[in-house]
């Protein structure tokens, strides 16, 4: 299968290796991954900042660089982002768009994933030939659980995963109190809510904390490592692209 | 002769309500307290906990649990497209069967009706059922200021009266209180009550019930709210759990009914869907305790005076905007609160208004409104909320809570003007615009690396304003060297590309090579 890769703006910047991962991972299992260069953001912040007019560009360009339709299906290392463009891009086309915009976004739309809808539901794969002996925890992130309705895909790849010591998350449908802005407009709650989430976190004395998104990720990281914690943060895709004969070294890249 | 055909104005639109609708901080400044307070957050945690895992059961064992949410909504959205003449039926009906109808257009003109009310039967006191809309106008305190004095029957809303508070929750407005606070605030404001009263359960509630008990004997008039009133036959309905209500209910001469126009249900059959959506969804329980309904009035049984005061207060104006008539189908289940992590977290004082938690965020701004440029703290509001969507998923009516937070993010920006927070999303959106100037800020970031921002242990821990509020409690990752873009085009990138692709061409052929050999 032809499929489009979008890196978005936070991953291509800030965590290439969940998106490296993506990559080879999809790449490994047969297929064509293809990187429209001139991709740059979904415009979820703008959105869920409560800016719609603004991030029409940034709309409009993500419909062209996946309109093709040479490319089969668009998936994204990132729940949040195919949320917004499965259900903002809509919303933003269809108040400051023209039926062009409105046009490519259906198109876009339809064939748009996150990484486990892709891999499970498209793909049909459950088993990618990862390998990751290491004690893990899931934090099922807001957006892939109740936006997405992604279920237990992401979970079941992981039980799938060649070594892997898969522990429960108390309290795993909690939010983790990262959303976006919320956690600079409403700091003081949202570190509340990150000190639960990483009670939580640390009772399951996993190694790792995973999740399909990497916002999600950089805020319980933050707060594990301020606190020293010891539990490291890794995106799904990284877990899912380690293997027997390139596995992800855990004690080298751990801060 | 001339026509004059008038200037293009905007159309007029029905006034905001009054009363206890706006708080006088923001939501960050006021949640401060509640998140500072290590006693209201542990009662808080340990309340919605419970009546989550209670609600879990509950509505886990219907097997038409959505069916019975689908037509819920259904009701209530048709309700809403057809609010008026529904009103006037169930006026019709309240007064043919010999009851009282008053329309108040908001908290001042509904306070002067009751008060007229009370004052026009005699008596200096009013026993009350607990009542969202009586709280919304503040009516206790307009007939303590009329020389009548309010008793609240409810016992939750009786700890919260005297200890001279505000509601914290919908349905337990007491939640914020434990057993010890209780006690204290028993000797403190009931007359002549045991001095060595201890903090058993059981006994507070004695105590509370000797006092009530009193009341309910010898006061002549009643205050209520209503859940529910149905136009078909002008019934209307209150559920509770302690059975106060209905002593309030059919023991006084004179009931007044206060309600906001929006809880009006068409046919009487509805309320089977109603009777099964709320208390599963608020209390966790299969039925409530006591469910009382009157019609009217009826000679020699109950009270003889029935006045139903039909409340707008912001009401018109909710229901002329798309996501304000989409709120209004709120049942004050409070099922959003419990589910709410930012309202565990913050309590209910923290969001300023009678209503507060997700549906609070969302009603309140269209009721009273929030006027940005004024620096209103409603217009924090819609802000409370990451946006986890646990709200959506709890409602009973299925009230989209979470997009219609962004849509009122989105009208508050808009009507914000220029800010310089709007100047910075302009700013982001013309470079994320632009893959070129998107590419050069991306290896601006990775240069920092470079220039030492991080340290040599990658992590910052200290931002700038506004994103200190953010690095007093995370530490963040600097930047990597280089983006993921750049590494694909990389020797590396490419050659890694290069390899898994030729593991999965492998991989293809040996698959296809399977699946012969099974042929």
């Amino acid at each position: 299968m032809r499929i489009g890769l979008f890196a978005t703006c936070l991953g291509d910047t800030l965590f290439p290796e969940a998106v490296k991962s993506t990559a080879v991972l999809l790449a490994r299992l047969g297929h064509d991954v293809v990187f429209p260069p001139g991709q740059t953001c979904c415009g979820q912040m703008h959105v869920n900042t409560g800016y719609q007019r603004e991030p029409v560009p940034l709309v409009r360009n993500f419909a062209e660089q996946f309109g093709d339709a040479s490319i089969e299906a668009v998936v994204m290392p990132s729940g949040s982002c195919a949320g917004s463009v499965r259900h903002q891009h809509e919303i933003v086309a269809e108040r400051y768009g023209d039926a062009a915009l409105r046009a490519g976004v259906a198109t876009v739309k339809a064939k748009t994933y996150e990484l486990s809808e892709l891999l499970v539901d498209v793909l049909g794969v459950t088993d990618v030939g990862a390998y990751f002996p290491h004690r893990v925890t899931y934090h099922p992130t807001c957006h892939s659980l109740r936006m997405l309705r992604v279920g237990d895909k992401p979970l079941r790849l992981l039980r799938a995963v060649a070594g892997i010591d898969l522990v429960e998350l108390p309290e795993a449908d909690a939010c983790c109190g990262f959303g976006g802005t919320f956690a600079v407009k409403n700091a003081e709650t949202s570190t509340a809510m990150l000190q639960d989430k990483m009670r939580n976190v640390t009772a399951t004395e996993a190694q790792v904390c995973t999740a399909g998104d990497s916002s999600c990720l950089m805020h319980i990281g933050g707060g594990l490592s301020r606190i020293r914690s010891g539990t490291r943060t890794l995106h799904l895709a990284q877990i899912l692209g380690s293997t027997r004969t390139a596995p992800y070294a855990l004690t080298e890249a751990a801060r | 002769m001339s026509t004059f055909l008038g200037m293009p104005a905007a159309p007029p639109r029905s006034p905001y309500g009054t009363g206890n609708l706006r708080g006088e901080r923001s939501f960050p400044q006021a949640a401060h307290d509640g998140l500072r307070n290590g006693q209201l957050r542990g009662n808080l945690g340990r309340a919605t906990r419970t009546i989550r895992a209670k609600r879990i059961a509950v509505t886990g064992e219907l097997p038409d649990w959505e069916a019975l949410r689908d037509a819920g909504a259904a009701i209530k959205t048709d309700t809403m497209n057809r609010l008026p003449e529904l009103l006037e039926e169930l006026e019709r009906k309240v007064t043919e069967r010999g009851g009282t109808v008053h329309w108040a257009r908001d908290g001042v003109e509904a306070n002067e009706i009751v008060t007229r009310l009370v004052k026009a039967t005699g008596s200096g006191d009013v026993i009350k059922v607990k009542s969202m809309a009586t709280q919304e106008i503040g009516l206790n305190e307009h007939l303590e200021a009329a020389g009548i004095t309010p008793y609240e029957t409810d016992l939750a809303e009786l700890i919260v009266q005297l200890a001279h508070d505000k509601p914290s929750h919908i349905l337990v407005p007491a939640i914020h209180r434990n057993r010890d606070e209780i006690r204290r605030i028993f000797l403190d404001g009931i007359p002549g009550v045991d001095p060595d009263l201890d903090n058993v359960p059981a006994h507070l509630a004695a105590a509370a019930r000797a006092y009530l008990r009193e009341k309910f004997m010898t006061t002549k008039v009643a205050v209520s709210g209503a859940n529910f009133g149905v136009a078909e036959t002008g019934t209307l309905a209150v559920v509770e759990s302690e059975g106060n209500g209905r002593m309030c209910l059919t023991l006084p001469d004179t009931l007044i009914t206060v309600m906001g126009i929006e809880k009006v249900l068409p046919r009487y059959q509805d309320l089977e869907v109603f009777l099964q959506l709320l208390p599963r969804s608020s209390t966790g329980e299969r039925m409530n305790p006591y469910t009382s309904m009157w019609t009217g009035v009826t000679p020699g049984d109950g009270p003889q005076d029935f006045h139903l005061v039909l409340l707008d207060n912001g009401r018109t104006a909710a229901l002329a905007d798309e996501i304000g008539r989409a709120a209004l189908n709120c049942i004050r289940c409070s099922a959003c609160l419990n589910v709410c992590p930012v309202y565990e977290r913050t309590g209910g004082h923290a969001y300023g208004s009678t209503y507060p938690g997700p549906i609070g965020a969302v009603l309140t701004p269209q009721l009273a409104g929030m006027h940005a440029a004024e620096d209103d703290p409603n217009s924090s509001l819609p802000y409370a909320s990451s946006l986890c969507g646990a709200c959506f998923d709890a409602c009973p009516v299925k009230i989209d809570i979470p997009s219609m937070l962004v849509e009122l993010r989105h009208q508050d920006t808009e009507q914000a003007g220029t800010s310089a927070e709007k100047l910075a999303m302009r700013a982001a959106a013309t470079v994320m615009g632009k893959p070129k100037l998107y590419r050069a800020a991306q290896r601006a970031a990775s240069l920092s690396r470079s220039v030492g921002v991080g340290g040599r242990d990658r992590t910052i821990s200290r931002l700038p304003a506004p994103f200190d509020g953010w690095s007093d409690s995370r530490d963040t990752a600097a930047p990597p060297r280089q983006s993921f873009r750049s590494w694909l085009a990389s020797a590396e990138g490419a050659a890694t590309m290069r390899a898994a692709a030729e593991e999965g061409a492998r991989r293809t052929t040996d698959d296809q090579d399977d699946e012969q050999e099974e042929q």
